[in-house]
């Protein structure tokens, strides 16, 4: 007993950057999960990739100005998340050019500029610090940040559900009905942005991304419905925080790797296990029905 | 006062789908829309909810509303992949009464359970949309139509793909609709469901071949008129200028 404690227990008990970690995943756990499961539902996968990069400008913008600021950093990459998500929007609908390559286009668009500026006014180190961030050394500022970016997750999906799966499921449909698609793609894409800012200090654009999606598509594979599938991503991405916190304290690795490593070994096993969607369990068949 | 075509063109690339196209549709009847492929049939009901904008000319939807519209469109781009229910997908068909955030209680349930029965999917309702085979999903798509409860139906081609009971079925829901006071507009391509349930039928050519009562459109002349004006797509057409010469 006193092994497990001390394997699984006594790390958040000792050290309260620890528990600041802890806290911070649970937080990054509760928004980033349902938002990554709305992007895989839409198809949209390779956008919070996409939309990771788009925020480095931003940051970097606000790290000339303030130096390593959080809050300056987090609002400049919201403002560049949300401008990008904007241009490539009016893009698609004034144009023919389709959501995923204009999407594309502007961010890499956004990347040139980022890289261009982190390049030309900060040093290799600050750029590997957006890109990778660090939970361990999430600070007061940043957990409120995060869990801010959580509650406000939750509620504001809360509120554009209905319309945000409609949407999802039959676009042409709402459209006829009246429904106003735009603005719900909107209000989601602006939640996509703050979570991915939000994860950033934490950790970093690029791992924030992992965290997101990872737990959501492992969810399609175990789970039938939208409410259940969820949950499953919130606790799985709850899960491999904790547990990726706990490799990186008892092997001393990058807790942002080490998270995001955990979460794709779930993915690979789930590949084969998982009963709904894995490939095993297609071949061992249950009989069926008579009708 | 019905809905009413006046003197629309709707176009891809300058060249006109639907050329300087007049008339009104019989009001709560049942008009056909034929023609061989590429005559502007779809183009035309797509022009009717909105989502095509007209070149010049305009639908006049007379005592209608676009939220008195239940559109079927001929590929529906529903996402069969996503985990949803026969009975959540129907759900949808409610949305002006409930919105988005309406409450599906007790007496919306019955209506969805009613619709499911009116097609023949009671026992489907907790199933996965996935797991339907075309002519169910198209059942669930009319199930929707029925709860939409609209005035003005427009449906493209709902029959591709059907079985013969299944289409069957569907024609007595839209002779059902006719009984209603509804107006029904569908875009078809079988001549035999046409003539037993459409009592109009508007034969378009990208141009109006004809249109009035079924027995006196659908005629060997009029179908080979609409044949031969099909055909001809000119790469280099001059500039149209009928408009200015009605001036």
């Amino acid at each position: 007993m006193t092994h497990l404690y001390d394997l699984l227990i006594s790390p958040f008990v000792e050290f309260a950057f620890m528990r600041r970690a802890l806290a911070g995943c649970l937080a990054l756990a509760l928004g980033s999960g349902p938002v990554g499961l709305f992007l895989v539902m839409r198809r949209m996968s390779l956008m919070g990739d996409a939309m990771s990069h788009a925020v480095l400008p931003g940051a970097a913008v606000g790290f000339m100005v303030a130096g390593l600021s959080l809050p300056a950093m987090s609002l400049g990459g919201f403002v560049a998340g949300v401008l990008v998500a904007l241009l490539a929007g009016l893009a698609t609908r004034f144009t023919t050019v389709k959501e995923d390559a204009s999407f594309a286009a502007f961010y890499l668009l956004s990347l040139a500029v980022g890289v261009l500026l982190v390049s030309r006014n900060g040093s290799n180190v600050d750029l590997i610090h957006i890109l990778f961030g660090s939970v361990l050394a999430v600070d007061d500022a940043a957990l409120l940040l995060v869990s801010g970016v959580a509650s406000f997750s939750l509620v504001v999906l809360a509120i554009i559900y209905r319309p945000l799966v409609l949407e999802s499921l039959d676009p042409v449909f709402l459209r006829a009905v009246g429904g106003k698609g735009g603005i719900w793609h909107l209000a989601f894409l602006m939640l996509v942005v703050l979570n991915l800012v939000a994860g950033f200090q934490a950790l970093g654009t690029l791992m924030a991304v992992g965290l997101m999606m990872l737990p959501a598509i492992t969810a399609r594979l175990w789970v039938p419905s939208i409410g259940r599938m969820l949950a499953f991503s919130v606790g799985l991405a709850f899960v491999c925080g904790i547990g990726g916190l706990l490799l990186s304290y008892h092997f001393e690795l990058p807790s942002g790797p080490a998270i995001i490593l955990l979460a794709g070994l779930f993915y690979l096993l789930s590949l084969f296990v998982a009963p709904l969607g894995g490939a095993l369990p297609r071949y061992i068949r249950a009989r069926h029905f008579e009708s | 006062m019905s809905v009413r075509v006046e003197n629309l063109t709707v176009s891809y690339l300058r060249h006109p789908a639907v050329h300087h196209v007049s008339g009104s549709f019989a009001e709560a009847e049942a008009t056909a829309i034929f023609g061989p492929n590429g005559a502007g049939k779809s183009t035309l009901l797509k022009t009717m909810i909105g989502a095509l904008k007209p070149d010049s000319g305009h639908v006049n939807l007379g005592p209608f509303q676009r939220k008195d519209i239940a559109y079927l469109p001929q590929q529906s781009e529903i996402d069969r992949t996503l985990p949803v229910s026969v009975h959540d997908l129907v759900a949808t068909g409610l949305w002006h009464q409930t919105g988005v955030f309406g409450k599906v209680g007790r007496k919306q349930r019955a209506k969805i359970q009613e619709a499911l029965q009116a097609v023949g999917l009671v026992d489907f309702a907790e199933r996965p949309i996935s797991a339907l085979s075309t002519g169910q999903f198209q059942r669930v798509l009319f199930a929707r139509i029925l709860l939409q409860d609209a005035p003005l139906i427009l449906l493209d081609e709902p029959f591709n793909a059907v079985d013969a009971k299944t289409t069957y079925d569907l024609l007595e829901l839209v002779r059902r609709w006719r009984d209603e006071g509804r107006t029904v507009i569908a875009v078809l391509h079988d001549y035999e469901q046409v003539r037993a349930y459409f009592p109009y039928t508007l034969l378009l050519a990208r141009e109006v071949v004809a249109w009035g009562k079924t027995e006196l459109v659908l005629t060997d002349l009029n179908l080979r008129r609409a044949a031969e004006t099909a055909a001809h797509w000119h790469e280099r057409a001059p500039v149209c200028r009928v408009d200015e010469e009605a001036v």
